[in-house]
């Protein structure tokens, strides 16, 4: 970083971005819930020129068994981009930068995830990015959190994820492709909303410390913003007005044993099976 | 749909139905921790995606999805998957495999005789008898009710509709049984067995796939009624 030079004006004389953003302000995103029939639960994120897919698997048996832990689930995630997902074809297949990646997000969902209920299981996360224009983590994880509370794994917020930069000398949010390549930094952020805690933060390229908090403060914010996106799209795939019949899910659940009794009555209208096998 | 659905001042009165998501906060005070919650500095938050509710100042969430975690008690459906000399092991539709002893079979078996009583593939109704802090779970059938489940049709749908598929007071499978004079068994794990007719298993099958995929809608009772009413009309079961 900071050694490629460009003739491109990353910033113009109105301090407006190449894409007429101005420094803070966010790529649009768009975030669906849900998209995947197969899986536990999934996403999928649009953000500016990212399109990036996740999907959750499990709870599940934990496959090879001496990964299990016999205290706590372990958070295993796969992000992988797909070789037509940038302009030069990427060649296909785990990489540094994508085991790196991998390394991090799982790292930053365990920490969110409540791993001791589900011990000796494997939660498994598949980020897939289709398309890439640069902050391809943060829209992963992004994507990966809104599909983990999708697949209903129990979790202490949803991870909220974005990138500033310093470009031109200017400290903006949320770089594009042609921004991260020529810029002179990059500051990948994931809070964790509610609390405000840091569970992913990188630099790629040098700051100062008073740029590296003007970044920080600057994707602090914008992670509260896209937080609002995420719950909103869990919303909508669960529309449930308050006058819901989904109440009774509760009351009926109540009424399990009764079920049973159900099932009783059920066995004695049954010729009972004679056992098959001989005594 | 866009309403706010934090409840940050005033704890929602008992009756009051939201979908709350991880991290929302549920209550604080006089509340008390539920299942799908979690407490962190004098305040309760949901742990799940999921309605919440509160139950004799206990605050839940209801999961709307999610794995099935075994429960002592739960009568489940279980697929044998293995065979040892003195146990089989069945698969629960949960992350844990779930053995079954000879002891807890109400035949009695010699050691290594496992394969006249049960084959792998073979569908049992059995019950939880034991899990443990690590959940190794094991299963049991040595109750009156409980027994292999022969011929039929076996079909899954998410554990956490299981309630509704089952209704207050067992009111919606009652009905798929009446009108389809079928045989249902629903397991807590989201398997779901069917014996009867052709036609009429046909029907209850849609009628649960129909619960499944309305399972958040209103008046699922009434239009599951009708549905019913319209498939078995011109059917004699």
């Amino acid at each position: 970083m900071g050694g490629i030079t460009t003739d491109i004006k990353l910033i113009d004389e109105k301090g407006l971005r190449l894409d007429g953003r101005r420094p803070d302000e966010l790529r649009p995103l768009k975030i669906e819930a849900g998209v995947l029939r197969r899986a536990d639960g999934s996403a999928y994120v649009e953000w500016g020129e990212n399109k990036v897919l996740a999907a959750v698997y499990g709870p599940r048996e934990c496959h090879p068994r001496h990964r299990q832990n016999p205290a706590r689930a372990i958070v295993q995630c796969n992000y992988n981009m797909a070789s037509f997902s940038v302009s030069d074809r990427k060649r296909p297949g785990p990489d540094r930068r994508s085991q790196e990646i991998s390394k991090i997000i799982s790292e930053a969902l365990e920490h969110v995830v409540f791993t001791h209920l589900f011990p000796r299981t494997s939660i498994d996360v598949y980020i897939e990015v289709l398309q890439a224009n640069a902050g391809t983590r943060c829209a992963g994880l992004t994507a990966a959190s809104v599909a983990l509370a999708d697949a209903g794994v129990p979790m202490k917020d949803l991870i909220a994820s974005c990138a500033a930069g310093k470009v031109a000398d200017t400290i903006i949010l949320d770089l594009r492709k042609e921004e991260d390549n020529f810029g002179q930094a990059d500051v990948p952020l994931g809070i964790v909303p509610r609390t405000g805690e840091i569970v992913l933060l990188q630099m790629d390229g040098d700051l100062t410390v008073e740029e590296f908090n003007t970044a920080l403060t600057m994707a602090t914010d914008a992670c509260y913003r896209i937080y609002e996106t995420q719950k909103d799209a869990l919303r909508q795939k669960y529309c449930v007005s308050k006058d819901d019949i989904a109440g009774d899910i509760e009351e009926a659940a109540e009424n399990i044993e009764e079920s049973k009794k159900e099932n009783e009555l059920e066995q004695q209208d049954d010729v009972p099976d004679d056992q098959e096998g001989g005594q | 749909m866009t309403e706010n659905i934090e409840s940050k001042d005033a704890p929602a009165s008992e009756g009051e139905r939201e979908l709350v998501l991880p991290g929302d906060v549920l209550a604080e005070g006089k509340f008390k921790a539920g299942s799908g919650t979690y407490f962190e500095n004098g305040k309760i938050y949901a742990a799940q995606l999921g309605i919440k509710s509160v139950r004799a100042n206990f605050i839940n969430v209801v999961p709307l999805a999610g794995q099935y975690i075994p429960k002592v008690g739960d009568q489940v459906i279980a697929i044998i998957i293995d065979m040892g000399p003195s146990n089989w092991l069945t698969e629960i539709n949960s992350p844990y495999p779930a053995p079954l002893h000879i002891t807890e079979v109400p035949w009695r078996v010699d050691f290594g005789d496992t394969a006249r009583y049960l084959k792998v593939g073979d569908v049992i109704l059995a019950r939880i008898l034991m899990v443990d802090e690590v959940k190794h779970v094991q299963v049991s059938m040595k109750d009156r009710s409980l027994r292999k489940l022969q011929g039929g049709l076996l079909m899954e749908i998410p554990h956490s509709k299981v309630p509704r598929v089952i209704g207050r007071n067992g009111s919606m499978i009652q009905m798929i049984k009446e009108f389809t004079g079928c045989r249902i068994i629903v397991g807590q794990n989201g398997r779901i067995w069917i014996d009867g007719t052709t036609d009429s298993v046909t029907v209850a099958v849609r009628a649960i796939k129909k619960i499944d995929e309305e399972a958040q809608c209103l008046g699922l009772t009434e239009r599951l009624k009708e549905f019913l009413e319209t498939e078995m009309k011109d059917k004699k079961v």
